[in-house]
């Protein structure tokens, strides 16, 4: 990335690349486990015949293709969600002054240390009053106002020239307009980063989810995926290899197509 | 005006943050005061009953004991892996891309994934692990997560390989803002690599290892999800983790009240170590 870096020397080159191959293993391990059969679990022969089998056989045990719907619905539900609430909170704390105001910023924050899945015992209770166990919703809403999102989103607001406003103002725009033309159009890398982070926690989250739901009509992917590759379940390796490679799939091809995006973004999420 | 346009922008997030945040980390500490009521005998308030039981609990004192060897071996060892991956990386290595997308690889796959992918390496006799054990040291069968002297050691190997990557990243960011004239001027004076990271790259990046630190240690209460699928915190618990005792004891035992106690606890820990990074970025050791 910077030019002025020195070329490493070559001992350490091959440490690097003996290290990427290590740490890329699992998974290349899992990509051979799927594409032979079982009896090549184990035996790495250059010329085992390939098939596809074990994922035909993944599709139908587990029901896959209703695990990704609710996924992809959740993921979906979750951002756009976040995005609208995030937004307003993020404009509110960013442009205009309120009476407890800063004391309100700090009780956001304390969500970026209690995540909900912390407060798993209490949120399944309120859940179950709200009559939202087994659903989508209720797995979603504890997400929904986020503290990163909110807290991201009005420091990108807050580096808006106020002279934009002001000129969107004098044109004739609203409070809301003036969000809608000048902030937010303005804020797009911001939104950007945060929706790869917030799709791809709750593409991967589990623990709520697993807690929240109990029907096939409801569980996401890592649910789903977990259930499947538990070992009383008694799948055979392949097939579980495949299994995973399936829910994994759609998050591993966009991270290899974006990589830059994908790490810009997961630093500025750690950073805050 | 503006406070009421203020208040009405803030409002929906405000409720939600409120009620699935706020007020349950409240009633959780409420809770805590009172037994878990039955059908023959309701719960009622029992002051710090729970927190006797805690510290009579010999289970609970093993899990937080886990928690700590578990934060002790994964996060310094993934720290070590993370600065020299991103010193490699940031040097001219061929093919670099590759290099760097290999290390940050498992930071996008979701804990269950990986949990089923090194499920593998673990089984007994057919594992790869065991396997590559007969072959090189003949050595016979080990159950390595049915032992308790090995599961929790297993577990960490793979999160370090999970998070070594991610940590990657902000060292990687530290190095890029380092100045290069530090590294011509090391050059110049032809002082090895090894003394110029001793004693230049490794102070500069303090302030990132205290910010992934403390980071780091905040993450690792959370990190339970591979237990549903490697252990379920067996053998005797001996890898369990705070996070996943509160599960087992507020959704397999029902024991609501005490699984609100240990909860209690673990927001007092986490609030601790929230105070440390206040400390920290009061003191503005990290950059940005």
């Amino acid at each position: 990335m910077s030019p002025a870096t020195r070329r490493a020397p070559s001992l350490e080159t091959a440490a690097a690349w003996l290290l990427a191959l290590l740490w890329l293993s699992p998974l290349l391990y899992a990509f051979w486990a799927a594409f032979h059969p079982v009896e090549y679990a184990t035996r790495f022969d250059p010329l085992a015949p390939l098939t596809l089998a074990n994922f035909a056989k993944a599709w139908t045990y587990a029901p896959f293709p209703r695990h990704f719907l609710n996924t992809v619905m959740l993921v979906t539900m979750i951002l756009a969600a976040q995005l609208v609430l995030c937004t307003l909170a993020g404009y509110a704390f960013a442009r205009f002054e309120f009476a407890g105001r800063d004391i309100a910023f700090g009780l956001v924050l304390v969500q970026l240390l209690i995540m909900p899945e912390v407060l798993i015992v209490e949120n399944y209770r309120i859940m179950s009053r709200l009559g939202l166990v087994d659903t989508l919703l209720g797995i979603g809403l504890p997400y929904m106002a986020s503290a990163f999102g909110i807290f991201l989103l009005r420091q990108t607001f807050k580096t808006v020239p106020r002279e934009l406003e002001d000129a969107a103002r004098v044109e004739g725009c609203g409070f809301l307009g003036v969000l809608w033309r000048v902030y937010v159009p303005l804020a797009r890398p911001t939104y950007l980063a945060y929706g790869l982070v917030s799709v791809s926690y709750h593409w991967n989250n589990f623990l709520w989810p697993l807690i929240v739901t109990n029907s096939v009509n409801t569980r996401p992917l890592t649910v789903g995926l977990a259930i499947f590759g538990a070992p009383e379940s008694g799948v055979d390796w392949g097939v579980i290899s495949a299994g995973t490679l399936m829910a994994v799939a759609p998050l591993l091809v966009a991270f290899l197509l974006f990589q830059r995006q994908f790490m810009q973004s997961f630093m500025q999420a750690g950073i805050k | 005006m503006r406070h009421v346009y203020g208040w009405l922008l803030l409002t929906p997030a405000a409720l939600l943050l409120v009620g699935f945040t706020h007020f349950p980390a409240a009633a959780t500490l409420f809770d805590s005061l009172f037994s878990t009521g039955t059908v023959v005998r309701p719960s009622r308030f029992v002051a710090l009953g729970n927190y006797a039981a805690l510290a009579d609990d010999p289970i609970f004192w093993q899990v937080l004991g886990n928690n700590l060897w578990f934060a002790l071996g994964t996060i310094p060892t993934s720290m070590a892996i993370a600065m020299l991956m991103a010193i490699w990386v940031n040097d001219r290595l061929p093919a670099r891309a590759l290099v760097r997308m290999a290390y940050f690889t498992p930071t996008v796959l979701p804990m269950i994934a990986v949990a089923n992918l090194w499920l593998f390496f673990y089984t007994p006799q057919i594992g790869l692990l065991d396997q590559l054990n007969a072959w090189l040291l003949g050595a016979p069968s080990h159950n390595w997560l049915g032992d308790p002297a090995t599961v929790l050691a297993c577990t960490m190997v793979m999160v370090v390989w999970k998070e070594a990557g991610f940590f990657m990243i902000f060292y990687l960011a530290a190095l890029q803002s380092l100045p290069p004239e530090l590294e011509e001027a090391a050059k110049m004076e032809g002082s090895s690599r090894w003394y110029f990271f001793r004693r230049v790259t490794f102070p500069l990046l303090m302030p990132t290892t205290l910010f992934v630190l403390v980071n780091a240690t905040i993450n690792s209460f959370k990190l339970v999800d591979h237990l549903f699928i490697l252990t379920k915190g067996g053998p005797d618990n001996a890898s369990s983790l705070l996070l996943y005792y509160i599960y087992q004891v507020a959704f397999s035992f029902f024991d609501t009240a005490y699984a609100s106690t240990l909860t209690v606890i673990l927001l007092l820990l986490l609030a601790g170590l929230a105070l440390v990074q206040f400390q920290l970025v009061e003191r503005r050791v990290h950059y940005r």
